[in-house]
């Protein structure tokens, strides 16, 4: 097998069968400890995230980071657990408690419940189900609920304000993303990410770039990072949705959205850069755990690149590229698989690979020209000069103005 | 099959749980002294003034219902792609017609201005 992780259950579930036990209370056990197993893996991940986000944000910004506490300073994440753990807790007097209470919970609690159907190795899956894709769409929306309630909640004005902002974001950006999940639901013929990373001999996003593209923006844009990050934006509505929040229940939030970055990049290696597939992958399953976790953290630090790379842009901004841009797009591109599948011989890989390469590159060079076109009408549309806050009456009335005041002053001596 | 669901089931229930304890815990070992000037809402230099649970504006609604169009058709395509070995060209044809109808919608929300920020 390979598989230690296997072989150690393999040998619980006979020991547990071994007493006695019936075999579907065995399942239930075996079930609630798999559970636990992979949801503190994921938390115990979360910790050590806040050290790689400081440190790689610090050599971005051209600093060291944290370095005092232990080697490279991988004590500090514990220390900041600590320190959020006791502090005091402080509720505003007129928030909704139970629903204020619970946004925290629901924000972590979600981006947790995505890891039931990341396939981490080739034996090692939470499970398979069939609509593996739609259950991740799904969570996801219930991730922004979290961050509604949190704003709703506070009874605070910029905190609704950034609750506000989220509906209007998270609800746009989930069309491009789940029109450009399509994409390899056609390619590999299955919902199911096991499946979908079985069927990558090729990996995707060979076949499919522009889809993977759209699937990484809208995915920065759901988890409301820069330069999405208008749901929190410090210098407008200071903090946003988690404003009031102070101590662990801040912190779950931020532990929520480390590991939301984490599980996007988790989830594009799988649908995209061919999961746990690796050198050595096929033959030791437990390479392949390796390989997976590569390539999450390398697709988490160019959602870091992207973060501290570009500046916020503006609502309306925000709102025109996922409406006249990203949407459009990623239904031009789900068209052009769904015909080239067709016509494309599947036997074939190269020519199958090869064909959808190419026209994901003449997409590239017809958008480029359409962006080159419309940004011409923009500049235009922006260097006009336009009536604004001008009354047209003005220049009369500065017309009046000066043929009155010479003679005022002789009324006065008069 | 039903384990697969089982263990979703499973994950469900207990995911909430952890985030839980982490609340838990600062209930125990953290201080609590809570006092009304404490515990004010935050607003910039000011005292609050008012209730921020207000009606807000018909723009986001407008999103929302553009969204709702778009997530509903867009998940009768996933049956569509998941059975794409048995479809003939022909049905593939009528999947991209029915996107097309899906792209005259946009096209018509675009034109209506229902996507422009005011």
């Amino acid at each position: 097998m390979g598989d230690p992780v296997i072989f150690i259950a393999n040998w619980l579930r006979d020991l547990l069968t071994g007493w006695g036990l019936a075999q579907g209370f065995v399942t239930l056990i075996m079930t609630v400890l798999g559970v636990v197993l992979m949801a503190t893996v994921a938390l115990v991940l979360d910790i050590f995230l806040v050290w790689v986000e400081r440190k790689v944000v610090a050599r971005f910004q051209d600093r060291i980071g944290p370095n005092r506490l232990g080697p490279f300073g991988l004590i500090q994440p514990l220390a900041d657990v600590i320190k959020l753990l006791i502090k005091e807790d402080i509720t505003p007097i007129g928030a909704d408690r139970i629903v204020y209470n619970l946004a925290p919970i629901m924000a972590l609690g979600t981006v947790l419940a995505l890891w039931a159907v990341l396939p981490i190795s080739a034996t090692l899956y939470g499970t398979n189900i069939n609509v593996g894709v739609l259950y991740i769409v799904a969570i996801g929306a219930i991730s922004t609920l979290g961050i509604i309630m949190a704003g709703w909640s506070s009874n605070n004005k910029y905190a609704l304000l950034g609750a506000f902002r989220t509906v209007a974001q998270m609800v746009s950006y989930e069309v491009p993303m789940v029109i450009s999940l399509l994409v390899p639901v056609i390619l590999a013929r299955s919902m199911g990410l096991k499946d979908i990373v079985d069927s990558q001999i090729v990996w995707f996003i060979v076949m499919a770039p522009l889809a993977g593209l759209i699937f990484l923006v809208s995915n920065i844009a759901e988890l409301g990072r820069a330069p999405f990050d208008l749901t929190e934006a410090e210098s407008e509505i200071v903090a946003g949705y988690h404003i009031e929040y102070t101590g662990m229940k801040f912190g779950l939030f931020y532990a929520g959205e480390l590991l939301h970055a984490l599980t996007i990049g988790a989830i594009f290696s799988t649908l995209f850069l061919g999961g746990w597939r690796g050198f050595g992958a096929s033959a030791f399953p437990i390479i392949g755990v390796f390989w997976f976790f590569l390539k999450a953290f390398f697709m988490y630090w160019v959602i870091m690149w992207i973060k501290y790379t570009f500046p916020r842009i503006r609502i309306d901004q925000m709102l025109n590229l996922n409406w006249k841009f990203l949407t459009p797009l990623a239904l031009s591109v789900l068209v052009v698989t769904a015909i080239l599948d067709k016509v494309l011989p599947r036997e074939n890989l190269l020519v199958y690979t090869l064909g959808m390469l190419l026209a994901n590159v003449l997409i590239v060079g017809i958008t480029l020209q359409l962006l080159r076109s419309g940004a011409r009408a923009e500049r235009k549309r922006v260097g006009e000069q336009r009536p604004v806050a001008v009354p047209p009456e003005q220049p009369a009335r500065i017309a009046q103005t000066t043929t009155t005041t010479p003679q005022s002053p002789s009324g006065v001596t008069h | 099959m039903l384990n697969d669901w089982l263990f979703i089931g499973v994950f469900l229930l207990l995911a909430p749980v952890f985030p839980a304890l982490g609340l838990l815990i600062p209930r125990l070992i953290a201080p609590r002294k809570p006092n009304p000037l404490k515990m004010q809402t935050y607003e910039c230099g000011i005292e609050t003034v008012g209730d921020s649970w207000v009606q807000f504006r018909v723009q986001y609604y407008i999103f929302a219902l553009v969204f709702l169009i778009f997530d509903v058709e867009t998940v009768f395509l996933y049956p569509w792609a998941v059975t794409f070995d048995q479809l003939p060209l022909f049905a593939v044809l009528e999947g991209v017609l029915f996107i097309i109808i899906l792209v005259v919608g946009l096209v018509y929300a675009w034109r209506k201005g229902a996507l422009e920020w005011i």
